[in-house]
């Protein structure tokens, strides 16, 4: 064990690159298992929903399922269209995959806990969080088809459209907490008032808006416009088979656990326990942890699933009223409401 | 008044949340799932599935070469050839159902006079060659003396609704 720490600590001094390379697989390897798995809770959560039972065949309960989809689409063959752009079509899926994966540096899993403790997080977080819809965009371009295009145009003006009202809602957050940097943010939601201390109370109009602009700027349902399977067939990757797609739903999957997890560090606090620190002082697991914000990501990616399996699909115009004619007015005027809060110290959550 | 109401309803996303609750009921309902292979779906007497051909219980063939079915095979999926046997009766010299042709309609059994031709309960068949769809005299009777004894029960039980 003390072998172990030195070579540690002698990796940090003399080959940094190696230790931060170790500490980005520990990070993206349990996140990829987190990512298969989540297809999986889909596939059995939307079934039982719909008085079905999801798959279980491949292994007890169909536990290996995901595995096996992956080790099938590994071995699928890759069409590469004649029409297409060849290098920007391989390109697209790892400009989905990778800002869903590059989020992921600066996010604090506890207390100190962390890859790249930017006082900047915040903005680097909404910058690769928009990055991710030029995968799509190229995607739609490169594969030369008309429903490929179809649906990239459709995502390209929904997730710009939802990025306003994503923004003005992180705004409404740092307004409130009065840092950029994640860790901050969380540590601001800190009180002896437990879950009463958090963000969502006080932001609950940011919060909701937050999480919908969230199921939007990840083309989910009841956004999937930009997939639309009954109508475009399937968007902007129609053209896609084989390992190029399974990237693309990989990130897809990867966006929706950042977006449940940001979710959680902003307006549910992260780490925090739900119990005041008074109540729980040594109990074993009440007290903060990184598995209260393993429980919070879990919950909101319940939601994810059972928001798909309740409602249809949004009619486009109706997307884009509920983005700029609702959205974007309550997040202003709430921002406005937060910016007196915190200016006079409304007690509780801002003196 | 009612605008208002409507426009509370809407901001407040009161259906919306009224489509959660019912998918969160569902979520605890019990499953209708069937696990295939063990389990089976129940089969109506009056399923019609693989075609078979029957015989008398002296094991004279039922066919009298009527051509009825032939005749009312809406997908013309039944090929007969007729000839008098040695001992003077019409029976058939070829009887060919093409089950790619075949739609299942249930006419053949419908029209037979002498309950020859049923399709049985039978669903869970494959074939191996392109030919193997057509099946013949001899197939079609194997299957019959196969099966007898359900077709025999099946009709029975619906004999009272012919």
């Amino acid at each position: 064990m003390d072998a172990l720490i030195g070579l540690w600590e002698w990796l940090g001094e003399n080959l940094i690159i190696v230790q931060i390379l170790i500490k980005i697989v520990v990070i993206v390897a349990p996140l990829m298992l987190c990512v298969a798995y989540f297809t999986y809770a889909e596939r059995k959560i939307i079934g039982y929903m719909q008085t079905r039972i999801g798959p279980n065949r491949v292994g007890p309960k169909g536990w290996l399922q995901p595995i096996a989809d992956a080790v099938k689409l590994m071995f699928k063959e890759i069409i590469l269209p004649t029409a297409a752009n060849k290098t920007l079509f391989l390109i697209a899926p790892l400009l989905t995959l990778g800002p869903a994966l590059a989020a992921w540096a600066v996010f604090p899993f506890q207390e100190g806990l962390v890859l790249a403790d930017v006082n900047a997080g915040l903005l680097y977080i909404m910058a690769l969080t928009s990055v991710g819809v030029y995968g799509v965009i190229i995607a739609g371009w490169a594969s030369n088809s008309k429903y490929a295009f179809l649906g990239a145009m459709r995502s390209a003006a929904q997730i710009v459209s939802y990025e306003i009202a994503m923004g003005f809602a992180l705004v409404g957050v740092l307004v409130a907490a009065g840092s950029l940097n994640l860790g901050d943010i969380v540590r601001a939601q800190q009180g002896e008032g437990g879950l009463f201390n958090w963000f969502w109370l006080p932001l609950l109009p940011l919060f909701l808006i937050y999480f919908i602009s969230g199921v939007a700027e990840t083309n989910r349902a009841p956004f999937d416009v930009a997939e639309g399977e009954s109508e475009i067939v399937a968007g902007f990757h129609v053209e896609y088979s084989g390992m190029p797609f399974a990237v693309f739903f990989l990130g897809e999957y990867a966006n929706m656990i950042l977006i449940s997890a940001l979710t959680a560090l902003m307006f549910l606090g992260g780490w925090l326990s739900p119990f005041p620190a008074s109540w729980v002082d040594g109990v074993p697991l009440l007290g903060d942890g990184m598995h209260w914000l393993f429980l919070k990501t879990l919950i909101f990616g319940f939601f994810f699933l059972w928001l798909r399996a309740t409602f249809p699909r949004y009619r486009y115009d109706q997307i884009m009223r509920l983005g700029w004619k609702v959205f974007i007015p309550i997040t202003i005027v709430w921002i406005l409401v937060i910016g007196l809060a915190v200016i006079y110290q409304m007690p509780w959550w801002f003196d | 008044m009612r605008a208002m109401r409507d426009y509370i309803k809407s901001l407040f996303l009161l259906e919306l949340m009224k489509g959660f609750g019912v998918t969160g009921r569902y979520l605890f309902k019990k499953k209708f799932t069937v696990q295939y292979p063990e389990e089976k779906a129940p089969v109506s007497p009056r399923f019609r599935g693989l075609h078979a051909q029957r015989r008398y219980p002296n094991g004279e063939e039922r066919c009298i070469a009527c051509k009825l079915c032939e005749a009312v095979c809406p997908a013309l999926a039944i090929t007969i050839e007729a000839e008098p046997r040695e001992d003077g009766s019409r029976r058939t010299t070829r009887y060919d159902i093409d089950l790619f042709k075949c739609i299942y309609c249930g006419y053949c059994q419908e029209s037979c006079p002498v309950d020859a031709i049923v399709e049985t309960r039978v669903y869970e068949y494959h074939f191996e060659n392109r030919e193997d769809s057509i099946m013949t005299k001899d197939n079609l009777l194997a299957i019959g003396d196969k099966y007898e004894a359900q077709i025999a029960a099946d009709i029975a039980a619906q004999a009272k609704y012919r």
